[in-house]
């Protein structure tokens, strides 16, 4: 199963709806909240747990093989480039808390627009190189790996 | 119905579905087309789309060769020892060759890779897999696809392609509906990169009820990059080529980490070492020069994926199961404990849900493996996909017409799931197969290739029709019955789904039957797959939702029959692990040492199948 939605938190913005990438979080109509409208489709990736603002959703591991009582939970901050996870077990042994980094660079801001690169010349339009290329393969000077140039060639047959 | 139709016009690159592959394509496909219309089609939000939407902890396809570490024939002698031979060394040297260039980019837009403190290389999880943090992996190359799309539609289920009625076999864009508002999207394009996924849930799954949903790959990887490239009439390779996985039992967390990293190991129940004593006999089934127990030791070469399954399932058919991953060594150290746990958080937090559910420790209990379903797809382990052009400057006449990752329908290109014979490509392989479909696609309009398409109005007209028929069915039938979900009149998509899943399990050598099947039961599942096709005509939907549940099922009946009629056309035992021919339980080189390549009739849903030579990287001496 999967996510489910504490009914007292959420407050029906839609982000999880947004972000599901299995379509199955949905605005239940007479609640106007969310929640997962079919858990055997959920594959508990925790894109809606991340994107909710009010940690309203929780997930509970799926019936046929998780006992209840355990729990995971996640905040996720762009802005400080962090993800910080609890994950607690069901006999109460274990409670870790982990952190890791989502990002090494202010949010979005180190991504090029291709639009605004100078364009290929007629020769690498011709060639094999892709953008950034040759250099972005080796970061030196070296050239784009060929049959010829590594010595190889393909032959028809049965090799090994 | 009141949906509207919506036409997107006079766009010169589509883009049909935007994970790894399709992200790779929007992102390079500007820098070839500055004044280019690039448009991406997405069937769930582009931040957190395919199967990298949950983030990976490694990236699994990188060469290294600035530190001299491997070359990318390296990298093709890997992959095709892995899958018994059977890759496109065309396109596997092609990939492997840019491959590090999109991994360096990934590095400076942000995604933080793991560095060695000593040497300042990227750190290494196995000879070819570097670790990362990657849990902002898809919202990173995302943003990249956005900064160069002129338009991303997220929400859109893309459910067929449209074709050139000007000219035989060309692709003219797509047409799909929005899951949320249910118009009809119409994409009238010059080019399509179909950068959909593989096939999740075609066979039955391990899991049962609510746990249906923890399956290997996403479930949302509907098999949509063959369902829509089967319907248009592309040759498919190696689709009888599906994978088994072994990894941690019902999360089906990942192992790589644990084996090549933390230095984990497998034992039977009795706690002894199992998989050599397996390898004398199955060397007898393969032969030697695939699986040379003593001279595979001696190279240091790794064996087989499917081979080390074989292991596995033949040690848990002798009764000394369970088999368990011996962690208790490892995760002693609380640096490598940290790093198990990580890896599951970065890309399968179901493993975490479930041994902190399980109250297991790996640091006081050896967690049980298991070997998963079979899944169909062209990027992991194993190469289903389209048959496609390879690069001019490495492609034999066979593997080359004109442009790099075309399949055979003219202006159709692929990236990722949907390249055929390519494995090992991984994420960042599949990111680099987006690129050049890109580049190659922008050449191909800019060499007069799309000029004069057209579409009839008929042609759209008649795709709308067929898309909204499921709620039309529904609507007509529903109120015939009282209540409930048994209809003399329709099936509703999830128990079409079942019904695939079992007869795919059954007839197509599922985990339920041990991987096993033979001509015979091929016939038979081919015989009911051609009643569930007919039974796909009454499919029912009960509102957009589920519409969206009935394309995917559609194609993955595509995928299935195409997967079948694969296993079928191949009269050997090629990938022992993976699946097993009962009744040619030998690898055949003589015969087989072949891709197979088949075709369906667009107009008569025939199939004719072929074998397609195979070409291997030799020295040049």
């Amino acid at each position: 199963m999967p996510t489910f939605v504490y009914m007292t938190r959420c407050d029906g913005c839609g982000q999880c709806v947004d972000i599901c990438p299995s379509d199955i979080m949905h605005i239940d109509k007479t609640l106007r909240r969310a929640y997962n409208i079919e858990p055997n489709m959920c594959w508990e990736c925790y894109s809606c747990v991340k994107a909710c603002p009010h940690q309203a959703i929780d997930v509970r591991g799926y019936a046929d093989f998780a006992p209840l009582g355990h729990s995971v939970r996640v905040l996720r901050d762009e802005e400080k480039g962090t993800i910080a996870w609890r994950i607690k077990f069901r006999n109460g042994k274990k409670d870790m808390d982990l952190l890791a980094p989502i990002t090494t660079k202010p949010w979005g801001t180190a991504i090029p627009k291709l639009a605004e690169e100078s364009a290929p010349s007629n020769d690498m339009r011709d060639g094999e190189l892709l953008f950034n290329e040759p250099k972005y393969v080796r970061m030196d000077e070296g050239g784009l790996h060929t049959l010829e140039s590594n010595g190889l060639k393909l032959k028809e047959g049965v090799y090994y | 119905m009141g949906y509207k139709t919506i036409i997107e016009d006079d766009i010169d690159v589509l883009i049909a579905g935007a994970g790894l592959g399709g992200t790779g394509a929007a992102f390079e496909a500007r820098y070839w087309g500055k004044d280019k219309k690039i448009v991406i089609a997405e069937k769930a939000n582009i931040d957190r789309s395919g199967a990298v939407a949950q983030g990976l902890y490694a990236i699994n396809c990188y060469m290294g060769t600035r530190w001299g570490e491997n070359n990318p024939e390296d990298h093709v002698r890997y992959a095709r020892m892995d899958l018994m031979g059977m890759v496109r060394e065309d396109l596997a040297f092609d990939m492997a060759r840019h491959v590090d260039s999109a991994v360096h980019q990934f590095e400076e837009w942000g995604l933080p890779l793991m560095k060695d403190p000593k040497s300042g290389k990227y750190m290494r999880e196995g000879r070819w897999q570097i670790m990362i943090h990657g849990e902002s992996y898809k919202p990173i190359v995302a943003e990249a696809a956005k900064k160069s799309a002129d338009k991303v539609f997220n929400r859109i289920c893309v459910t067929h392609l449209l074709m050139d009625d000007a000219k035989e076999n060309r692709i003219a864009g797509a047409v799909g509906f929005n899951v949320r508002t249910g118009n009809y999207h119409v994409f009238k394009s010059k080019t399509v990169i179909c950068g959909a996924g593989g096939a999740s849930n075609i066979f039955k799954p391990r899991s049962v009820g609510e746990g249906a949903g923890r399956v290997w790959y996403a479930p949302w990887s509907s098999g949509s990059a063959y369902g829509l490239m089967i319907e248009a009439g592309a040759k498919m390779t190696q689709m009888e080529n599906r994978i088994v996985l072994a990894r941690f039992k019902d999360g089906y967390g990942p192992v790589g980490a644990y084996f090549l990293h933390l230095k984990t190991y497998t034992q039977n129940g009795l706690g002894e070492e199992y998989e050599s004593k397996w390898f004398p006999k199955l060397t007898e089934m393969v032969g030697k020069e695939y699986l040379d127990t003593e001279g595979q030791h001696l190279s240091h070469k790794p064996i087989p994926t499917c081979l080390r399954n074989h292991a596995f399932i033949s040690e848990v058919n002798a009764g000394r199961g369970p088999i368990h991953m011996v962690t208790m060594e490892a995760f002693q150290d609380p640096h490598l404990e940290e790093i198990g746990w990580h890896n599951f958080l970065g890309m399968t937090v179901g493993q975490a849900v479930l041994w902190a559910a399980t109250d297991v420790d790996p640091k006081y209990e050896n967690p049980e493996l298991t070997t998963s379903e079979p899944y169909v797809m062209g990027s992991h382990a194993t190469g289903c996909g389209a048959w496609c052009s390879g690069p001019e400057d490495v492609s034999p006449d066979d593997y080359y017409w004109g442009y790099n990752r075309m399949t055979t329908v003219d202006g159709l290109f692929g990236a990722g799931d949907a390249v055929g014979g390519t494995p090992h490509a991984f994420s960042s392989g599949s990111f680099t197969e987006g690129r050049l479909a890109a580049k190659a696609a922008c050449k191909y309009i800019d060499d007069g290739k799309a000029e004069g398409i057209r579409v009839s109005e008929q042609q759209i007209a008649d795709l709308k029709k067929k898309i909204y028929k499921p709620l039309e069915t529904y609507k007509v039938y529903s109120n015939e019955i009282v209540g409930g979900s048994v209809n003399p009149n329709f099936i509703n998509p999830r128990q079409g789904l079942d019904r695939l899943q079992k007869l795919m399990d059954e007839y197509c050598g599922g985990f339920g039957v041990n991987y096993m099947t033979n001509e015979k039961l091929l016939q038979i599942g081919l015989k009911k797959m051609k009643t569930l096709e007919e039974d796909m005509e009454k499919i029912a939907a009960s509102d957009i939702h589920e519409l969206l549940r009935a394309w995917e099922l559609n194609h993955r009946v595509r995928t299935s029959e195409s997967v079948f009629q694969h296993t079928l056309f191949r009269k050997e035992t090629r990938w022992p692990g993976y699946y097993y021919r009962g009744d040619a339980m030998k690898l055949d080189d003589q015969n087989w040492h072949v891709l197979t390549v088949s075709h369906r009739d667009r107009k008569t849903g025939e199939y004719t199948m072929e074998k397609a030579p195979l070409y291997h990287l030799v020295g040049d001496e």
